[in-house]
């Protein structure tokens, strides 16, 4: 099987642990983590990824710029984005899509969504 | 010879051969008529000898029934064995299900326990407490309250969508969160009360008869409209393992409070 490289961005570790517990049911996934947005977009710009999953509210830098500032990057345009936040509200979920996010999901998160989610997106379901 | 003449038996030639061609087709046809009636008559007679001979009839009539029963017998079980492992297959496929949804109950747990015994540090207990009411139970305003054993109140100390300070002050005893750590039991009701100062979840912090504080939910994230079997499991994690940690926290600060006496007297007399 392939091997597919997923980036969780998050400053939460009790989000992050589950979030690679979720993952970790991929086969052939190599999960790597970033704490905040400018860990997440210096780890993004200087290594491969085919999958990233992204938390809106974050220090130093949040997932909205962190999303904006990747889809700029010509080699990073077609890299699926998953949200994963608190803020359920339309408005919330259109700009996250603008921006450029693949899916959307709203906390508290349900492992198996997160998974099925990450399986379509890899293209593995 | 002349002309018409001429033509006239070529004409007759040509008739002469469609003549030839029809008496030959007429022949075969003749010839075919006559194969037909024998084959004919060759049906009757054995259709005569079947009927005569009763008993081979009848037998092979019987072991077509018989046949036919054995099959119609085979088919019903195939069928019943059809609908068994259809149900078994429903029944797996409901036990799978189920199985993933308690592993998914299990990581949760799982999860949350470790984080609450990560760290010493009181303020990371309860950041972590306040990450897993967020994150994993979907609470947008909450409080985490301690109990002062002095003045027998509790106080909040942590808070989430709002200033923990704004939080009052409660007493020991009487109101929800009171009455709960006092009990020990989860107070939750179902659907949040508008305008209501009281809150829908109260989660005593307890260890054994020890009352340690509460966390109680004022309000849920808008896209969270019910408590889930695993909600109710992480209210009973919370109210062990917060309580426990929290109170490990307490305890260590004491002792690095002590400690640094301690080693100050020892300092002071060494010296």
């Amino acid at each position: 099987m392939d091997q597919h490289r997923i980036l969780i961005v998050e400053d939460s570790p009790t989000m992050r642990q589950l979030l690679v517990f979720a993952l970790k049911r991929l086969k052939g996934a190599e999960l790597v983590e970033a704490q905040d947005g400018m860990d997440g977009l210096r780890k993004v710009t200087s290594d491969h990824f085919d999958l990233a999953l992204i938390d809106i509210n974050m220090p130093v830098m949040d997932g909205l710029k962190l999303i904006s500032l990747i889809r700029q990057e010509d080699e990073l345009r077609e890299m699926p984005i998953v949200v994963i936040t608190t803020e359920g509200a339309s408005e919330d979920r259109d700009r996250a899509m603008a921006l450029g996010a693949s899916e959307y999901l709203t906390k508290p998160i349900q492992a198996n969504r997160v998974l099925a989610v990450a399986k379509s997106l890899l293209k593995l379901a | 010879m002349s002309g018409h003449e001429k033509e006239f038996l070529e004409r007759a030639d040509e008739f002469m051969g469609i003549f030839r061609r029809g008496a030959e087709f007429t022949r075969e046809l003749v010839e075919e008529n006559a194969r037909l009636r024998r084959a004919l008559m060759e049906i009757d007679n054995r259709q005569s000898e079947a009927a005569q001979d009763g008993g081979e009839w009848e037998k092979l009539r019987q072991e077509l029934v018989h046949r036919i029963r054995g099959l119609e017998t085979e088919k019903q079980d195939v069928l019943e064995r059809l609908g068994a492992l259809e149900e078994e297959n429903r029944q797996f496929a409901g036990r799978y299900l189920e199985i993933e949804e308690e592993n998914n109950n299990l990581a949760n747990l799982y999860v949350a326990s470790y984080q609450l015994h990560s760290t010493l540090e009181l303020s990371e207990v309860l950041k972590i407490i306040i990450e897993i009411v967020i994150n994993l139970i979907g609470a947008e305003v909450f409080a985490v309250y301690v109990l002062d054993e002095k003045t027998e109140s509790l106080e909040p100390v942590a808070a989430e969508g709002k200033e923990a300070s704004s939080f009052p002050v409660l007493p020991l005893r009487g109101g929800l969160v009171g009455s709960s750590v006092e009990s020990g039991e989860t107070a939750c009701v179902e659907g949040e009360v508008p305008g209501s100062a009281e809150p829908m979840v109260s989660i005593p912090l307890r260890i054994e008869d020890r009352p340690i504080g509460a966390i109680a939910i004022f309000s849920l994230l808008s896209q969270k409209d019910h408590f889930t079997p695993l909600d109710h499991e992480l209210f009973t994690l919370l109210a062990g393992h917060a309580a426990t940690a929290i109170f490990a926290s307490q305890l260590h600060a004491q002792s690095e409070r002590k400690l640094n006496t301690i080693q100050g007297f020892i300092d002071l007399l060494t010296k």
